[in-house]
């Protein structure tokens, strides 16, 4: 998969769970989810579970914590779908 | 008297009057939980809502819902045998429907399904049934719950 149409999969996903004052273009890849994007704990679980499903992946309690920026995202999803 | 299998879980409850509502714990498993609750006729919220007219708080219903089919269920999800002095906990979404007035006095009856218990964040379906078994309210809540231990 190319790292454009990842990324633009994120995008997507994150987009559902942005709150009212974050809007789509201040997602960078350097963005961190809870301090830049203002997402609660809550809603990065849902994240999580709609980036397994959309990827096919399977994370982990590590990789839940690991998971502070798109980046950390990106990387996470790219090691999960190598090790498929 | 019958012995009432569940009450560890309502025993560990991190409510007390006036704010717990939840008198048992009829049945619970891995995937669903069940449970009643009888509101008290002289709860101090029949006051105020409605003036002369009391009638359960919306919110009131909604909470018995979390705290019988969302937090319960949590508990027995984290096992009896984990040790839950630091248990971190906090709604984090609600989305129900009211279909029946409850008044004071009515015992209810909350059931809930698991969604999912991932991350710390547990998620159910939850229905609440009156003595006539009519569905009064429903909708999804959703927590984090979780023991700082962990």
């Amino acid at each position: 998969m190319l790292e454009e149409i990842k990324y633009q999969k994120l995008k997507d996903i994150i987009k559902i769970y942005l709150p009212e004052d974050v809007t789509v273009a201040d997602v960078e890849q350097n963005s961190h989810f809870m301090n830049d994007l203002n997402i609660n704990s809550a809603n990065l679980v849902d994240i999580v579970l709609d980036v397994e499903d959309a990827f096919d992946i399977r994370l982990e309690n590590d990789d839940m914590d690991q998971m502070q920026t798109v980046n950390d995202a990106m990387a996470i999803i790219d090691t999960k779908l190598k090790s498929k | 008297m019958i012995r009432k299998p569940f009450q560890w879980i309502v025993n560990r409850l991190p409510y007390s009057e006036p704010f717990l509502f939840v008198d048992e714990i009829l049945k619970v498993d891995e995937k669903s939980a069940e449970g009643t609750y009888t509101f008290k006729p002289d709860a101090t919220f029949y006051d105020g809502h409605f003036k002369n007219n009391p009638v359960t708080p919306g919110v009131i219903l909604t909470e018995c819902c979390a705290q019988i089919g969302l937090v319960s269920l949590g508990l027995y999800l984290l096992g009896e045998e984990n040790n839950i002095e630091d248990l971190k906990i906090g709604m984090s979404s609600s989305q129900m429907e009211f279909l029946l007035p409850v008044f004071p006095g009515e015992r209810v009856r909350v059931t809930s399904e698991l969604i999912y218990f991932r991350f710390h964040k547990l998620k159910c379906n939850v229905k609440m049934f009156n003595e006539e078994d009519k569905l009064v309210c429903k909708g999804i809540l959703a927590g984090m719950m979780g023991v700082h231990n962990e």
